[in-house]
């Protein structure tokens, strides 16, 4: 008895005492300048609004599925880089878009890793880099930013979706693509093994109206698994929507649909 | 100042201790079956992660634990607590599911000897989102995880497996994807005991953390096993079998009708997770901490179903 009263005080006394001395922690890097460095090439950055915005949750609710809608403020814009300045791989998409393809907004989903800046940077057509930060809070523990279902993640790779929805503006068509991907970090251990699971990842997507770029998009981990992109485009007649996505580990997947109503 | 601080700390301790340890209740449900009722809170530093409901099977030669609570001194008082009921050797301990209110106690008894049993998806989930789990409970828990480490299966169960606690055999059941991708549950027949891990919550808002069809699915499968009472992972100890499980079904049903209408108008992830089910509020605790969190994961599995 004595043996169980006494122990467990001096356990957790012991512990809170180190809780104590992890309080102290050193004051948190700003991991911003050396993604400008990294992704940007040190490029001067004009931080302002006007010519792209970002809508992110203040706190992401689900850690592994964040949703993030990029506006397209000034019409020409050529890219938009979107990253995610703690993840273990910040750089979460980076897209390109097809001249007159008229892209205005683009939703996808991210996964966020602990409380984080997330920033956009938009080019304008004379190559001038501008951007927009967010504050994003990951909540509870609990979200870990894992797949849900392993099992079904795998025997579904690579199908896709496309749907169509009715648009505000007339002269603007919106549509999703969703890809089934695990999207799986490599920063997982095999039980088994002990050994490091590969990353699996979209790296590559590229959606096109008949010949023409839509958009194309190099993303890395910080997709969430089954990648979506849900966008605001010009239409120019083509019948068929096409993508091609490729993953790190060398699939190709390939989808055509037809564009419901195009003449 | 140290000094001061140091003393605030050692006094937070001994309440911790206090709050924690000395008032671990295990409570006989019915003959050899126990069970400690967890708060209905998020884990934290104060209630030492103990949140969910934890039980123990007593056979005549041997007891089964399932589930360890949210941290080793959780896992430690709930030993202690047992140890003061039955002198009988621990042969299994049981994890219903990967989620750390359930498993960090793991550890208290990695040295009885007992064998940790799991399904056959819990040492992958474990593996996988182990170091993420004690990476961000950090903040809440602080030096709760230092020695936490999480304890794998080595009994994995496939579909079903019969355990023989001596005269007494419990027959535990893994899931497809429901509430997790790791679901367990244990049901003792002597007693008319099932034990469902957090393919029930009571109060306590359901968490759908795997796949909200397949938890809608699970629940009608879990409908059809005989038992008189269930303890569930959230909520009361002890609720009268099969009815417990109505409110959680209609919030999932509500949940997903309201979702379905949502992709079917061609609303976004971002606008139907604001509004979807939240009709449910009055009925639950915890709501706004897991709600629009189960809309998101939600949103995101139906979105695929949709012509």
């Amino acid at each position: 008895m004595s043996h169980w009263t006494t122990s467990p005080i001096a356990i957790v006394a012991a512990l809170c005492l180190s809780a104590g001395a992890a309080l102290a922690q050193e004051p948190k890097i700003d991991p911003w300048p050396g993604l400008v460095t990294d992704i940007f090439h040190d490029r001067a950055i004009a931080a302002h609004e006007g010519v792209v915005a970002l809508d992110a949750p203040k706190r992401a609710e689900d850690a592994a599925i964040v949703p993030m809608t990029i506006s397209l403020l000034e019409p020409g814009l050529r890219a938009a880089t979107l990253v995610i300045d703690e993840n273990p791989m910040p750089m979460a998409a980076a897209f390109s878009f097809g001249e007159g393809a008229g892209v205005t907004k683009i939703e996808t989903r991210v996964r966020v890793n602990s409380y984080t800046n997330v920033h956009v940077v938009g080019q304008t057509s004379d190559g001038a880099l501008h951007s927009v930060v967010k504050f994003v809070k990951a909540s509870g523990g609990c979200s870990a930013p894992a797949i849900k279902d392993q099992d079904e993640a795998s025997a579904n790779l690579g199908k896709m979706k496309y749907r169509e929805f009715a648009s505000e503006n007339p002269a603007l068509r919106e549509a999703q693509i969703m890809i089934r991907h695990p999207n799986s970090s490599g920063l997982q251990m095999d039980p088994i093994t002990r050994a490091y699971i590969p990353a699996h990842y979209v790296d590559k997507v590229e959606v096109r109206q008949g010949e023409a770029l839509i958009f194309s998009m190099e993303g890395g981990i910080s997709l969430s698994e089954d990648p979506s992109f849900r966008f605001a485009y010009k239409p120019n007649g083509a019948k068929v929507m096409r993508v091609e996505a490729r993953d790190n580990q060398g699939n190709v997947f390939k989808g055509e649909w037809p564009i419901g109503g195009a003449s | 100042m140290l000094q001061r601080t140091i003393r605030r700390l050692a006094i937070t301790c001994l309440c911790l201790v206090a709050s924690g340890a000395k008032s671990f209740e295990l409570s006989e449900i019915a003959p050899g079956v126990f069970v400690h009722q967890g708060v209905t809170a998020l884990m934290s530093r104060d209630n030492l992660g103990g949140i969910a409901n934890l039980g123990a099977i007593v056979g005549a030669e041997a007891v089964a634990v399932i589930d360890t609570g949210g941290s080793r001194a959780e896992g430690a008082a709930f030993l202690a607590a047992l140890q003061q009921r039955t002198t009988k050797p621990i042969r299994y301990v049981i994890d219903t599911h990967v989620h750390p209110d359930h498993i960090f106690g793991n550890i208290a008894f990695r040295d009885t000897g007992a064998v940790f049993v799991g399904h056959k998806n819990l040492a992958r989930a474990m593996a996988t989102r182990g170091p993420h789990y004690l990476s961000s409970f950090r903040e809440t828990m602080g030096a709760l995880l230092d020695d936490v480490i999480l304890v794998p299966p080595t009994l994995a169960v496939e579909r079903e497996t019969i355990l023989d606690l001596g005269g007494r055999a419990i027959t535990l059941k893994a899931w497809r994807t429901a509430h997790s991708d790791s679901d367990l549950t244990v049901l003792d027949p002597q007693s008319g005991t099932l034990f469902t891990g957090d393919l029930l919550f009571l109060q306590h808002v359901p968490i759908v953390d795997g796949s909200l069809l397949g938890f809608l699915a699970v629940i009608e499968e879990l409908r059809k096993i005989e038992a008189v009472r269930v303890v569930p992972g959230h909520g009361p100890a002890v609720a009268p079998w099969p009815q417990a499980l109505e409110a959680q079904k209609a919030y999932l049903d509500h949940l997903t009708r309201d979702l379905r209408a949502d992709i079917a108008k061609g609303e976004t992830l971002a606008r139907a997770v604001t509004t979807a089910g939240r009709g449910e509020k009055p009925n639950w605790l915890l709501f706004e901490d897991y709600h629009t969190r189960n809309a998101t994961a939600g949103f995101a599995e139906l979105e695929w179903e949709a012509p």
